[in-house]
C-alpha cells in the first residue's frame, strides 16, 4: 500500500508542477487543517486543546499571553506592578478594548471572569490556576488589583493560559457558540464537523492583523490530511498528523516543514506507591533498561528529542539529565537481581490510542524483557484511561504525553496519579511560589528536575515533536508550541 | 397483506425497544467520565463535579433512561454533553450530509449491480461474463477505505475534478454540495455493487433455467422481455433480500467513509460522541441508524409482498 501511495502521489507531484499552482487573486485568507474538532470554544469551561488551536490569542485575549518561546508578554494588561512581598499585583489595563459585541473592556470585566474562573460552581478546568488569589479589586476602570493569598512566582505566566483570558458577564454564557472576546479575530462562522471560520477584528486595539480570514477545517484522519495539503484545499497544517509520509512532504518545495518542540513530555508513568515499583532500585533499573534513541525511532514519525527529566528542552530552565541513568540492561539486571528480583517480574502496561503511546509501548516492552521484565500490554481509550489511570489509579505502567506547559509541579500533588511523594521535592515548589526573580527560579527548576530524575519517578523518554506543514509563501507561524495554539496574529502571505 | 403489514410493524417496534434497553445499557457500563474528560487531567475535582451536576449526569440510571425514551417519543432527544446544543438539531445538521450520501450511494449501488448481474447471466459463459465477474471479485477483496484514498488522489490530487474532501454545506447550492459527496458515494457503493451484481447474477442463473423461462421463449416472447419481465421479477427476492442489508453495510461504512473525506455527516458524530462520551448523542443516533435499519428492512419485506403475490396470504 506504500509503494502504490507513493507512486500515486509522486505522479501527482509530478502533475501539479506541470500544471503550476493555482493563482489566487488577493491573498489574504488561509485554509488550516486542524485534526480534531472543538467540543465548543469557550477556553474557560473545557480542557481540549482544540478550544485554544482556535481561539487563543486570535478571538480570546488575557491580562498577560504566552509568546512563541513561552515567554510572558503584556496583553489586555499593558504593565504592572508587584508589591515587595510579591502578593500584591497591579494591572494597568489598555485603553480604548472593546469587545466583538461592541460592549466596552475595562477592569469590571477583569473582575467578573478571575471571580467567575474561581467560584464554587466554575467548570474551568484550570481551576487550579487560580488557587492562590485572595481578592481582586476594582481600584478604577483602567486598573485593577490582585491580591494572592501566598507568593505564586509563576502568577503572570497562569494568566496568559487560554483559560485565563477575559471575558464580558454579558457574553460570558453563549461563548461555547458565540465566542465574543477582545482579539484581533472575530467569530464568524461554525459549521459543525466541517469547519470554523474567524475574520479581522477591524476595532482592534493593537496592529492589525494581516489575514481578513482565516478557516480552521476539521480533518480527522491522517490519510486525508495529505491528499487535502496536495491538492490545495488546505494551505497550513500546524500540527500535521504526518506518519511516514514526511519525507515526501519535506522534498516538495512548495512547502515549508518545521519540526519544533511542544510542551508534551512523554513518559513512562510508574505507580510509585505499588510493588514493587515503590522500589528505587526497580525504578532505577526501569530507567537504566531504556534506549531512547530506539523509542524515539519507533514511534510513528520518528521524531522527538531525548529527555531525562520531566521539562520542555526548549525552556531555558531546562537541564539535560539523560546521562542520570544511561541505557545499561546489565546494569538494569545487576539493580533488579539487588531489588530482590533476579529472574524480573511481570506487570501492565496500559496505552492510550496516540501512536506515540501504542508504537512506543511495543518497543519498550521489548526493551524491559531484555531486562527481565515481562509487560503485558493493554490498549485502552481515551476516556478509560481517564478511568482507571489517572482517577483510580488502577496501573502499574502507562505511556503518555504530558503536554500541560510548565507542568513538573504536579509531582507535589499528593493525589496525583504518580503516587509520588517526597518532601524534598515539595520545599522546592514552594520555594519557587515565594520566588519571582528569573535566575533564581530558574535554578529551583534545576533543582526540581534533579530530585525527580534521580528518584526516577517516572521513566523519561522524549519532548514530543511538533511537525507543522505550510505553504513555502506562508509566514508568521508558531515554530514550537510553548502552549497548544495557533497564533495567527503574525502571519502573511509573502505575495 | 394488512396483517402481514401489521405483524411486521410490530415486529420492528419490538426490535427497537430492545435496542433502546441494549444501547442504553451498553453507554452505561462503558467506562469513562464525560465530565472529566472534557475538563482533562489538570482539573480539580469540584470542577468536575460541577460540571456533571450541569449535565445531569448525577442523577440515577432508571430515571435517566425513562427520561431519555420518554423524550424520544415526543420528538426531544435531549442535549449533548459536548456541543450542548439539542441533539436532535445536531441530528438534523449531520443528516443533511448522510442520508443523501446514502441514498446517492443506494442509486449507485443499484443503478451499477443490476444491469451488471442480468448483462452477465444473459451472456453466461462468455468472455464478458468472466471480465465482469474477476472485475467485481476485485470489488469485493478491496477495503472501501483504501478505494476512497485512490479516489482522491486520482480525482482529487491530480485530476483536480472534486476537492479532496470537505463539504461546503447545501447553503453553497446542490451542485458543489453533491460534487463533494460524488466520491464518497462511489467508494462506498462499488464494493457493494460488485456484491449485489454477484447476486443478481446467481438469482438470474438459476431462474433462467426454470421451465417457464423455456415456455415463454418457444411461444415466441422476445429475448429482452423474458430477461426483464419474466426472469428479473423471480429472481428479486434475493437481490432484494441483500439490497436491504446492504443497507446496513452502507450505513456502517458511512463512519469510516465520512472519515476519510472528513464529511460532517452522521458518522462523524457517532464517532466522535464516542470518543469524547457524549453518551446520550451515541444513544440517540445509534437508535436513529437501528430505526432506519429497521424501516428499509420493513420496506423490503412489504416489496417481497409486491413481487410475489403468494406471500401476502402469509
Amino acid at each position: 500500500m506504500n509503494i502504490v501511495k507513493t507512486i500515486m502521489a509522486a505522479t501527482a507531484l509530478a502533475s501539479l508542477v506541470a500544471w503550476g499552482a493555482p493563482a489566487f487573486a488577493a491573498r489574504d485568507t488561509l485554509t488550516l487543517g486542524v485534526v480534531l474538532e472543538p467540543p465548543h470554544l469557550d477556553p474557560t469551561a473545557g480542557a481540549a486543546a482544540a478550544i485554544d488551536e482556535v481561539v487563543y490569542a486570535n478571538v480570546f485575549e488575557g491580562l498577560t499571553r504566552i509568546g512563541p518561546s513561552g515567554e510572558v508578554l503584556p496583553a489586555l494588561a499593558a504593565s504592572w506592578d508587584i508589591s515587595e512581598d510579591g502578593k500584591v499585583y497591579t494591572f494597568h489595563l489598555r485603553a480604548n478594548v472593546k469587545f466583538h459585541d461592541g460592549t466596552g473592556f475595562d477592569a469590571d470585566d477583569v473582575k467578573f471572569s478571575l471571580d467567575r474562573a474561581r467560584a464554587d460552581d466554575s467548570v474551568n478546568a484550570q481551576k487550579g490556576l487560580f488557587a492562590q488569589i485572595d481578592t481582586v479589586e476594582v481600584v478604577d476602570p483602567a486598573t485593577v488589583k490582585v491580591t494572592l493569598k501566598q507568593p505564586q512566582g509563576s502568577f503572570l505566566y497562569n494568566m496568559g493560559w487560554g483559560d485565563a483570558v477575559i471575558v464580558a458577564p454579558e457574553s460570558a454564557e453563549t461563548n461555547k457558540d458565540k465566542p465574543v472576546g477582545t482579539g484581533p479575530f472575530r467569530f464568524d462562522n461554525w459549521a459543525k464537523g466541517s469547519s470554523i471560520t474567524i475574520v479581522r477584528n477591524d476595532d482592534y486595539w493593537g496592529d492589525k492583523v494581516a489575514l481578513a480570514k482565516a478557516e480552521f477545517r476539521i480533518i480527522p484522519d491522517a490519510a486525508a490530511a495529505i491528499p487535502a495539503l496536495l491538492s490545495g484545499d488546505v494551505q497550513c497544517f500546524p500540527f500535521m498528523p504526518v506518519g511516514d509520509a514526511l519525507a515526501q512532504i519535506e522534498a516538495d518545495p512548495r512547502f515549508t516543514v518545521v519540526i519544533g518542540a511542544t510542551e508534551g513530555e512523554t513518559i513512562l508513568s510508574t505507580n510509585n506507591k505499588k510493588p514493587p515499583f515503590d522500589n528505587l532500585k526497580v525504578r532505577q533499573a526501569i530507567a537504566h533498561a531504556l534506549n531512547r534513541e530506539e523509542i524515539i525511532a519507533g514511534n510513528g514519525s520518528g521524531l522527538g528529542t531525548p529527555i531525562g527529566t520531566h521539562f520542555s528542552p526548549g525552556n531555558e530552565a531546562y537541564v539535560d539529565l539523560t546521562g542520570t541513568y544511561p541505557y545499561d540492561p546489565e546494569k538494569a539486571k545487576a539493580l533488579l537481581a539487588a531489588a530482590g528480583f533476579p529472574n524480573g517480574f511481570k506487570a501492565t502496561l496500559k496505552l492510550p490510542p496516540p501512536a506515540y503511546a501504542r508504537d512506543g509501548g511495543q518497543v519498550v516492552a521489548s526493551q524491559l524483557r531484555a531486562v527481565g521484565i515481562e509487560l503485558e500490554l493493554i490498549p485502552v481509550e481515551w476516556a478509560d484511561w481517564l478511568e482507571q489511570v489517572f482517577k483510580n489509579k488502577d496501573y502499574d505502567l502507562t505511556i503518555v504525553s504530558h503536554t500541560e506547559p510548565n507542568d513538573i509541579g504536579i509531582y507535589a500533588r499528593k493525589d496525583y496519579y504518580f503516587n509520588y511523594d517526597n518532601p524534598d521535592f515539595d520545599k522546592v515548589m514552594a520555594d519557587l511560589d515565594a520566588t519571582s526573580d528569573q535566575a533564581k527560579r530558574n535554578e529551583l527548576y534545576g533543582q526540581a528536575q534533579r530530585i525527580i530524575a534521580e528518584d526516577a519517578v517516572n521513566g523519561y523518554m522524549f519532548q514530543l515533536a511538533k511537525v507543522g506543514v505550510w505553504d513555502a509563501k506562508l509566514e508568521g507561524m508558531w515554530h514550537n508550541a510553548p502552549v497548544q495554539a495557533n497564533d495567527l496574529t503574525k502571519v502573511r502571505w509573502t505575495e | 397483506m394488512t396483517r402481514y403489514a401489521l405483524n411486521r410493524l410490530l415486529v420492528g417496534l419490538a426490535t427497537l425497544l430492545v435496542a433502546s434497553v441494549i444501547v442504553f445499557s451498553v453507554m452505561e457500563i462503558l467506562p469513562g467520565d464525560p465530565a472529566r474528560l472534557m475538563l482533562g487531567i489538570n482539573a480539580t475535582e469540584d470542577a468536575v463535579v460541577a460540571l456533571r451536576q450541569q449535565m445531569g449526569l448525577d442523577q440515577p440510571v432508571v430515571l435517566r433512561y425513562l427520561h431519555w425514551i420518554g423524550g424520544m417519543v415526543v420528538g426531544d432527544l435531549g442535549r449533548s454533553y459536548t456541543y450542548s446544543v439539542p441533539v436532535l438539531e445536531l441530528v438534523a445538521e449531520r443528516a443533511a450530509v448522510s442520508l443523501p450520501l446514502a441514498i446517492l450511494s443506494l442509486l449507485l449501488l443499484t443503478v451499477v449491480a443490476i444491469p451488471v448481474g442480468i448483462f452477465a447471466a444473459a451472456r453466461r459463459g462468455s468472455a464478458a461474463d468472466a471480465a465482469t465477474m474477476a472485475v467485481s471479485q476485485i470489488g469485493v477483496a478491496i477495503p472501501n477505505f483504501w478505494f476512497a484514498l485512490l479516489l482522491v488522489y486520482l480525482f482529487a490530487v491530480w485530476l483536480r475534478l472534486v476537492p479532496a474532501g470537505g463539504f461546503p454545506g447545501w447553503s453553497a447550492g446542490p451542485w458543489p454540495g453533491l460534487k463533494a459527496l460524488l466520491l464518497p458515494a462511489v467508494a462506498l457503493a462499488l464494493p457493494q455493487a460488485a456484491i449485489l451484481s454477484r447476486v443478481t447474477r446467481s438469482a438470474m442463473i438459476d431462474v433462467l433455467g426454470e421451465d417457464y423461462i423455456r415456455t415463454a421463449r418457444a411461444k415466441g416472447l422476445p429475448r429482452a422481455q423474458v430477461l426483464w419481465r419474466h426472469a428479473l421479477r423471480n429472481a428479486l427476492i434475493p437481490v432484494l433480500t441483500i439490497l436491504g442489508l446492504q443497507f446496513a453495510y452502507l450505513i456502517a461504512g458511512t463512519i469510516i467513509i465520512e472519515n476519510v473525506f472528513y464529511l460532517p455527516g452522521l458518522g462523524r458524530l457517532i464517532f466522535q460522541a464516542i470518543t469524547q462520551r457524549d453518551l446520550i448523542v451515541v444513544e440517540s443516533v445509534v437508535m436513529l441508524l437501528v430505526a432506519s435499519v429497521i424501516i428499509v428492512n420493513l420496506i423490503v419485506d412489504l416489496s417481497y409482498a409486491i413481487v410475489d403475490p403468494r406471500l401476502r396470504a402469509a
